[in-house]
């Protein structure tokens, strides 16, 4: 307990020499419990493939492990599909377009979308734990955003499937058939809820690669989709790693490919499709800017640079990795940063407490962990604070690099974790040339109290998406996808539908 | 002409303190309700919060005896057995101080309280306030809580607001003083802040400055807390001066008072974690701290009138 009040105090004030050192303390006074989360996630010991409705073993008979990035645990095993398994997805894939889906009235696909949506909600819990056990994220994320964001996508689509007739002004839409996705492991349920619901809300049936780390979540979202009734081959789902990927997005049979995951794997995918009439979308890699001027309210705008790099561990392809921030308010912001980033709670993702989880992958961990040895050897003058990480899993301090410049490579590459990169600039047309020197164009946020430097702004930022005093807000009827190679194509919104139709 | 009107005296005073983002603090604050506080660390807090309470009877019909009452509560809010420390202090108009020096005694941890000024408007004469204060001080308050010219905030007259507060500050002498900003009377964050800053400016380290009076509609909450607490925390690391904050009114239960702690450990940290820099005003909460202690202790809830039920009847 705190001592109670002295009895009476000294008459002040208090010299100014004799000032006490102006630290904020925040250390173990009042230690939070552990407060795990306790739903049942409801796992199978082993996945199979989902094919034709059907959950089936893979020809090859091979399966690998999926673990637990929390604490390295195996949590389930994975079939891995081969050439021949993908094969029958696609067949599955058409014969349910032709036959089923395709022709079906946009009115009764809403109602499978509604349904599928409801019973998402219905087992909010079971899957927001399944997420947080296979991916590493913190169960705040995947229980406040994640699951209620993939189910949105689901009434969003819905409600989109018998106003279709009215999503390009004039003009007839037709399904494009078969489309083939490949999707990454930062956000597995909502990746399949934002590729999956415009896909069928449009008329087209599925096959879907998750990522390797991360395949429970589709899978368990297969046994909704057999709850739903939703008629076999309509969605169909592979696992397996690269080579699952590459025979997916290099089959003949799909109409359209769509990709999310990393600018280098994109490249890689659309030389093997060059030449073959496919319709594609990209979403890729980002090193967004978010941009600090000195009128912003500047503890709002560290709330939002905080949730800019370190929501899901930095592993956000719109993650504000590269803080622009004002010469004459850069010191403050900083040191306002530092005293946030103490108060971060990194640990065990199933603790409701925990704002920072695992990393997903001992590769990631890897790699993020070289690319911050290659930012200290540059000089940049880094910031970690002195929290304790468990001693089993994969975890990764959230990291601040400051001074740093933009030919340093922290500051060009996307390093997809919890590292923040700061840069000043001096003028607007400044931080608008430095935000703007980069590969990427996926998102950028901007913060001031100036209406017209934000429209400025948003108008001159070669970003698909820009915030404004805000950051990483997301809503199923806003398109969102890159400029330059942050990709292209647009998910989300009427825009988003339109890249899942062909105009007649 | 403009440079002097009041409007550009306020926004002088912005740009010189900063800004308060509506949905971006109250999106900050949502977040503290979202801590899960169990088992050790609930026990603690509980208890941290009792010792932080003032508790407070501000009412016409205030009689010695309710006061008497009153401060036995304060000495021993419940079963000596549960382990319950004191609360902080006690907070009663000035006519009733000698009432509650008669019932705690000379020499007593609890603190009296006044509130002073001619609270809850400070519309009387400043020499009628302070004449109020002083009378105060000399029946035995420890601490005087005054509320600010809110009038004079408005109208831009922030010397004149100044000055009064500095003069009171001469007439409490060893008394500590509490500020109050009366946050639903200056309606905007931005506003809180800047009346924040002004006050932290004439009052001395371990001073309080508190968000209302608990007479006007809306009082404490947990946004108006937030951007008080940040500019005590900007305001110390700027000066090295440690202000103390009371959020008073509208915290009724338990689960109320942890968030509010969960925002002082996270935004000012440990060092304020104590009934010297954080206090809470309210009646009726330290019922609800004591029945979830009780809880805690014995895995069931008590009904309500286990314990003096209604602040009423302390």
């Amino acid at each position: 307990m705190p001592a109670l009040i002295a009895a009476k105090k000294s008459s002040r004030p208090a010299s100014r020499s004799g000032r006490p050192a102006t630290e904020l303390i925040f250390g173990d006074l009042w230690e939070f419990d552990p407060a795990p989360e306790s739903a049942d996630p409801k796992l199978k010991a082993r996945y199979e493939l989902f094919i034709d409705g059907k959950f089936v073993a893979p020809k090859g008979g091979r399966y690998f492990d999926s673990i637990n990035p929390a604490n390295e645990q195996k949590l389930a095993e994975i079939a891995l599909a081969g050439p021949a398994d993908v094969d029958a997805a696609y067949a599955a894939a058409k014969r349910a377009y032709e036959g089923v889906w395709g022709k079906m009235p946009g009115r009764e696909r809403a109602k499978y979308l509604y349904r599928i949506a409801r019973l998402l909600q219905d087992r909010a819990r079971e899957f927001a734990v399944a997420e947080t056990l296979d991916g590493g994220k913190p169960i705040k994320e995947s229980r406040d955003f994640d699951v209620p964001m993939a189910a949105a996508h689901f009434f969003y689509h819905a409600g989109w499937a018998d106003k279709l007739d009215y999503v390009a002004p004039g003009r007839r839409v037709a399904p494009l058939g078969v489309v083939g996705q490949v999707i990454p492991w930062n956000f597995p349920l909502l990746m399949c809820a934002w590729k999956l619901a415009p896909a069928l809300a449009m008329g087209n049936t599925v096959v879907l690669k998750p990522a390797e780390t991360t395949s429970i979540s589709a899978l368990k979202l297969a046994e909704i989709f057999q709850d739903a009734g939703l008629p076999p081959g309509v969605v169909n789902f592979v696992t397996g790693a690269g080579d699952v990927g590459a025979a997916v997005m290099n089959h003949p049979t799909p109409a359209k490919i769509a990709f999310t995951g990393s600018t280098e794997v994109g490249k890689i995918i659309m030389r093997g499709l060059a030449g073959t009439g496919k319709k594609m979308t990209m979403e890729l890699g980002g090193k967004a800017a978010n941009i600090v001027f000195d009128d912003a309210p500047l503890d709002q705008a560290v709330e939002g640079i905080v949730n800019g790099i370190f929501f899901n561990q930095g592993h956000v392809c719109c993650a504000g990795s590269r803080l622009l921030v004002q010469e004459s308010v850069a010191a403050k912001v900083l040191a306002k940063l530092k005293n946030r980033i103490c108060t971060l709670r990194v640990g065990d993702p199933m603790d409701k407490n925990t704002d920072i989880g695992a990393i997903n992958s001992r590769e990631q961990l890897d790699k993020i962990a070289a690319l911050v040895a290659v930012g200290v050897k540059e000089g940049n003058e880094m910031f970690q604070p002195a929290c304790k990480l468990p001693t089993k899993g994969f975890y990764f301090r959230p990291t601040i690099f400051s001074g740093v410049s933009m030919s340093s490579r922290v500051a060009r590459e996307e390093i997809f974790g919890p590292v923040l990169s700061v840069l000043t600039f001096r003028t607007v047309d400044e931080a608008i040339e430095k935000a703007n020197n980069t590969a990427y164009g996926l998102s950028a946020g901007v913060w001031t109290d100036k209406g017209s430097r934000i429209l400025k702004m948003s108008t001159e930022l070669k970003a698909g998406v820009v915030w404004a005093n805000t950051y990483n807000k997301f809503d199923p009827s806003s398109p969102f996808g890159g400029f330059k190679e942050s990709g292209f194509g647009r998910e989300g919104g009427r825009q988003g539908l339109l890249d899942y139709c062909k105009l007649v | 002409m403009l440079a002097r009107s009041p409007q550009a005296a306020l926004q002088r005073l912005f740009d010189e303190v900063g800004t308060v983002d509506q949905i971006g603090i109250e999106e900050r604050v949502a977040k503290y309700g979202t801590r899960s506080i169990k088992k050790a660390a609930k026990v603690w807090g509980l208890k941290t919060a009792v010792s932080m309470v003032d508790l407070t009877t501000l009412e016409g019909k205030d009689t010695p005896g309710k006061v008497a009452s009153l401060c036995q509560k304060a000495l021993q809010p419940h079963d000596p057995e549960l382990g319950v420390p004191r609360v902080a202090a006690v907070c009663v108009y000035p006519a009733m101080v000698k009432h509650a020096r008669k019932a705690l005694g000379q020499d007593t941890a609890v603190r009296i309280a006044s509130v002073a000024t001619a609270f809850p408007s400070g519309q009387a004469p400043l020499k009628t306030r302070l004449a109020e204060v002083k009378a105060a001080v000399a029946d035995g308050a420890d601490e005087i809580d005054m509320v600010i010219n809110r009038g004079a905030f408005l109208a831009g007259e922030f010397g004149e607001m100044q000055d009064e507060i500095a003069a009171v500050v001469q007439v409490c002498g060893d008394a500590t003083l509490k500020v109050i900003l009366e946050v639903s009377e200056l309606e905007t964050y931005d506003n809180i802040r800047a009346a924040s800053f002004l006050a932290m400016r004439v009052i001395r380290p371990g001073d309080f400055i508190k968000t209302s009076t608990g007479k006007t509609s809306l009082n404490a909450t947990l946004g108006n807390n937030q951007v008080m607490i940040e500019a005590i925390r900007d305001f110390y690391l700027d000066t090295g001066t440690a202000i103390a904050m009371k959020p008073a009114g509208g915290i009724r239960t338990a689960k109320q008072a942890l968030t509010f702690l969960v925002a002082v450990k996270e935004t000012l940290g440990d060092a304020w974690l104590n009934n010297r820099r954080y206090r809470f005003g309210a009646s009726s909460l330290l019922n609800d701290l004591v029945r979830q202690l009780e809880k805690e202790k014995t895995g069931a809830y008590q009904a309500p009138y286990y314990f003096s039920e209604a602040a009423e009847s302390y």
